[in-house]
């Protein structure tokens, strides 16, 4: 395994008495497609802000491509390598899309005047339009263009999709997926939409409180979590003391759902071990792991 | 495309995709000999993780379904021709007993679960033989 691409150790910072990053651990391995989930206020823009040095941690280190975020020398080569759209939408007022376009392009040497046309032509936007005039959609994508075009070996993207419709979500997450495909660009991108996320990502954490309750690949975390619900003949009158990795257990009446993390199979047999008992196995989605755990921190 | 998978479903997609990919060559809509889609073709066309696809394939490969060839793809195994022959006999026979079912009078659903209980029920039986 190569060295993580973006690595954050025990990241603390507060705003006044508000505490936003409580010992954030992070750990995204390069050419991942990795989604950051969180609800908000959780913790992932103010994340996102110390990995590009726009703001300092209090405690903890986090590195981008090895380098340090909080040195800012350092966090100067980090911005020039990363392409990042981030959540604040305050552009320039008084630019157009053409003009917004030639000022980014002055700064990034490996800037793609080709992925620029193409995501123009694209996204469809009007080159002389002022921004403040541009629909919410319209500026994500121009963000979204202005970060691409960069020519990027990694991408961070704060609600990427904020403000986009159906069919635009998936022309953005279609182009997100050719660009890992095509050029093994990392994509590190924050969002609250279940969907998208499992829909093209290959690693999550989930953040809240302002630390990570859950993170992996996420074809393993869904192999490894499984729900299980038994149903009894009768009614039990002590309760079950279930296998260890039986995490969450409910109970109504004569049925039991569990929400199973390790040992899987030995819960289920020792529910088949019971008098009376029959099994199902479900698969648990994204969203039920996501509900389960934030509800539960 | 000949796929089509389900991402909130909450099975893995690379396993998704491999038994898509063994659907199609039970189906018969891939024969041996017959190329894969790239990576990148189904990345694109699925709108999903490339490295989810790497690993689909890889897995493939591992269980001999798939051979690999560098720089020109994948391409579905030789061997895959047995293994289709057993499928269609196995198709015969749960149709026989489907028909017994449907006599019996199950609905579609009491079928799909008690067919779902005895492969849980025979996996059980086998972890359980292992750790003997």
């Amino acid at each position: 395994m190569s060295d993580p691409i973006i690595e954050a150790r025990g990241l603390h910072k507060s705003f006044k008495a508000q505490t936003a990053l409580n010992g954030l651990n992070l750990e995204v391995p390069a050419g991942s497609i990795f989604g950051f989930l969180g609800r908000n206020g959780a913790g992932k823009t103010t994340t996102i802000k110390l990995l590009i040095g726009l703001l300092k941690p209090d405690r903890g280190d986090a590195r981008v491509f090895g380098l340090p975020c909080g040195d800012s020398s350092a966090s100067v080569e980090i911005r020039s390598r990363v392409g990042f759209v981030t959540e604040d939408k305050e552009l320039y007022p008084y630019m157009t899309v053409e003009q917004i376009i030639r000022f980014t392009r002055a700064f990034f040497p490996k800037w793609r005047p080709d992925l620029e046309q193409k995501y123009l032509k694209l996204f469809d936007l009007p080159p002389k339009r002022k921004i403040p005039d541009l629909s919410k959609g319209m500026r994500s994508k121009l963000m979204l263009l202005l970060g691409i075009s960069h020519g990027a070996e990694l991408l961070i993207l704060d609600e990427p999709t904020d403000g986009l419709d159906p069919v635009a979500v998936e022309e953005m997450l279609r182009e997100l997926v050719a660009l890992s495909a095509s050029g093994g660009t990392t994509i590190f991108f924050s969002s609250h939409q279940l969907e998208e996320v499992e829909q093209i990502a290959d690693h999550v954490c989930i953040i809240d409180r302002g630390a990570a309750i859950l993170a992996g690949p996420l074809d393993d975390l869904k192999v490894q979590y499984q729900r299980l619900r038994v149903v009894f003949g009768e009614e039990l009158h002590t309760p079950v003391h279930w296998v260890d990795g039986a995490d969450r257990v409910r109970q109504e009446g004569r049925t039991v759902e569990i929400l199973a993390s390790r040992n899987v199979e030995a819960i289920l047999e020792q529910a088949r071990s019971l008098p009376g008992a029959s099994v199902e196995r479900f698969p648990v989605s994204l969203k039920e792991l996501f509900l389960e755990h934030v509800r539960s921190n | 495309m000949l796929f089509r998978l389900y991402p909130s479903s909450g099975l893995p997609l690379y396993l998704q995709l491999m038994e898509q990919v063994k659907h199609a060559i039970e189906t018969g809509a891939l024969k041996a000999g017959d190329q894969l889609p790239t990576i990148r073709k189904v990345a694109e066309d699925l709108v999903m993780n490339p490295n989810t696809v790497v690993r689909a394939y890889r897995e493939l490969q591992h269980e001999g379904v798939v051979e690999l060839k560098h720089g020109s793809g994948a391409f579905v195994s030789e061997s895959v021709a047995g293994r289709t022959r057993v499928i269609r006999k196995a198709q015969t026979v749960v149709q026989a007993a489907l028909e017994r079912l449907a006599d019996l009078g199950l609905t579609e659903d009491e079928m799909r679960r008690v067919f779902d209980n005895e492969v849980a029920q025979l996996r059980a039986e086998k972890s359980a033989g292992r750790q003997e």
